[in-house]
């Protein structure tokens, strides 16, 4: 049964005549056509595993060249789950070097992405029935905007994969297509001087790319160039955003249990078991209120300032839970709302880096005014919920 | 949906029309449409939907641009202010 199934023999049978491997002297004629065995220059080593996206060898003036799908499979999918929510996000990263698509010649146009898995993945997935070459930089598997911004994704990294490659002597060309927003990190007229090759700025997404392949620079429209920051986009930060607060929460969690304790009694661990979850839960409604509600609320919000759009949604929330629940008293309303406002308002301002529209300058400006407010208002709040554990 | 903005006159870039030799570069790499061409010059037409960063800069051939570009991160300029770093900040994010 099994050796019907699996047609390479177990290597405890290597001379088995029935297994379909034939042997080494025959082998290369067959072995192409059923391509039952993998070819004897196996690509297999130790510790080193094959992506499932390349799909065969090219063989090219430079050396081997993997060819890689244009479809996304499971493991990518399960892979950008993964991304979303923010688990091993930095080792996402692929090769570097020279990728294939389809069977490109000296001619075929040349597309240069970051090696955030992410990103090849976006672009290979836009290029089905092409056939065209992918450079692939060294960004230490981060995305290509903030590569740019690192400068890792820059004209250094692009000149020196370009020798590295031997790109000049693969195509005949000297033309580069670079998304757009790599432009924060190369300068067009550096690589041209430093390598002799052209750098095009592509659409800002890779969904966009057709358009160039099929119309030139041309056909990139306006709205091509310009970066939006969507509702899916926004919603699509926001996991990650909740996962890089957890360390902070975890203090806050163990802070918050500590302090509802206190009463009269000097510490009660009832009162700090039934005021603490009661804490702990205000705090998550808070981290929710900026880090989910503010960045989907965004545009509807009032005021230009992250700090504030989140404060206003805290607040609110806090209202809303006060009209719900009958009467908590004067001091445990006020802590409420204040404790609510100052979480959501700090979450929000964090949320500032995640988007594409907002400049360092006014980020700045904007902490350096909402932080004292923030602990302020916590360290009221703070007063307010300990007096009415007397 | 209107396009969003971030705070009014906060930007830092600068254009030196003397300098700007009309290539046509910033237009084309600016993400939010800041910069246009105007009878062979560039002008910045929206300076508060400036984002700093960085590319028309780096990109303009004679030096006309200025920004001080950086990353808009909170927990980044925290931690540029504790240590007197530049600011510089692990993002994600699904933008390629
Ligand atoms: S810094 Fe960026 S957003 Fe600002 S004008 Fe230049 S390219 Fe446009
Ligand atoms: S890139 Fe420089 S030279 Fe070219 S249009 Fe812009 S400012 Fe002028």
């Amino acid at each position: 049964m099994s050796e019907k199934k699996s047609c390479c023999p177990p290597k405890t049978a290597p001379e088995n005549p029935a297994a379909c491997c034939p042997p080494p002297k025959a082998a290369d004629a067959v072995a192409e056509k059923t391509a039952c065995c993998p070819p004897p220059s196996l690509r297999e080593r130790p510790g080193y595993r094959l992506w499932s996206f390349v799909s065969g060898w090219m063989n090219t003036e430079v050396g081997e060249i993997p060819q890689v799908r244009t479809k996304l499979d499971w493991g990518d999918r399960v892979g950008r789950w993964q991304m979303r929510w923010g688990l091993g996000r930095m080792r996402y990263r692929i090769a570097p070097g020279l990728y294939a698509v389809g069977r490109p010649d000296p001619q075929s146009p040349v597309l240069v992405t970051a090696n955030y898995k992410m990103s090849f993945d976006a672009l290979r997935c836009e290029l089905k029935g092409r056939h065209l070459w992918i450079l692939v930089l060294e960004t230490q598997g981060i995305n290509v905007w903030c590569a740019a911004g690192k400068g890792t994704f820059g004209t250094d990294e692009l000149v020196r994969r370009i020798r590295a490659t031997g790109l000049e002597r693969l195509v005949s060309h000297r033309r580069l297509i670079l998304p757009q927003l790599g432009a924060v990190g190369v300068a067009a007229h550096e690589v041209r001087k430093q390598s002799g090759f052209q750098v095009i700025y592509g659409p800002v997404r890779a969904a966009d790319l057709p358009a160039l392949l099929n119309g030139g620079e041309k056909a990139v429209t306006l709205g091509m160039r310009r970066v939006e920051f969507p509702l899916g986009e926004r919603l699509a930060l926001t996991p990650v955003e909740l996962v890089s607060m957890g360390k902070i929460t975890l203090w806050a969690v163990l802070i918050l249990l500590v302090l509802a304790g206190i009463g009269p009694g000097i510490f009660s661990f009832s009162a700090a078991f039934s005021r603490g979850t009661t804490a702990v839960a205000v705090y998550l409604v808070g981290v929710f209120a900026g880090a989910v509600l503010t960045p989907l609320l965004l545009p509807w919000l009032p005021w230009r300032a992250f700090s504030a759009k989140g404060a206003l949604v805290g607040a609110g929330l806090a209202l809303v839970i006060l009209i719900a629940s009958s009467g908590v008293g004067l001091f445990n309303t006020l802590a409420l709302i204040l404790s609510l406002a100052a979480v959501s308002s700090y979450c929000a301002m964090n949320f500032t880096g995640s988007t594409t529209f907002t400049s360092p300058s006014g980020v700045e400006k904007e902490m350096r005014r909402a932080i004292p407010l923030q602990a302020g208002a916590l360290l009221l709040a703070g007063i307010f919920w300990l007096g009415s554990g007397f | 949906m209107k396009k969003m903005r971030y705070l009014d006159n906060v930007v830092t870039l600068r254009l030196d029309e003397a300098t700007c030799i009309g290539c046509g570069m910033c237009p084309r790499v600016c993400p939010h449409g800041v910069l246009e061409l105007f009878d062979g010059k560039a002008r910045i037409v929206e300076r508060d939907l400036c984002m700093e960063c960085g590319a028309c800069a780096r990109n303009c051939q004679v030096e006309a641009l200025s920004v001080k570009a950086g990353v808009g991160c909170a927990s980044a300029i925290i931690h540029s202010w504790l240590t007197g770093e530049e600011p510089s900040c692990d993002c994600g994010g699904s933008s390629c």
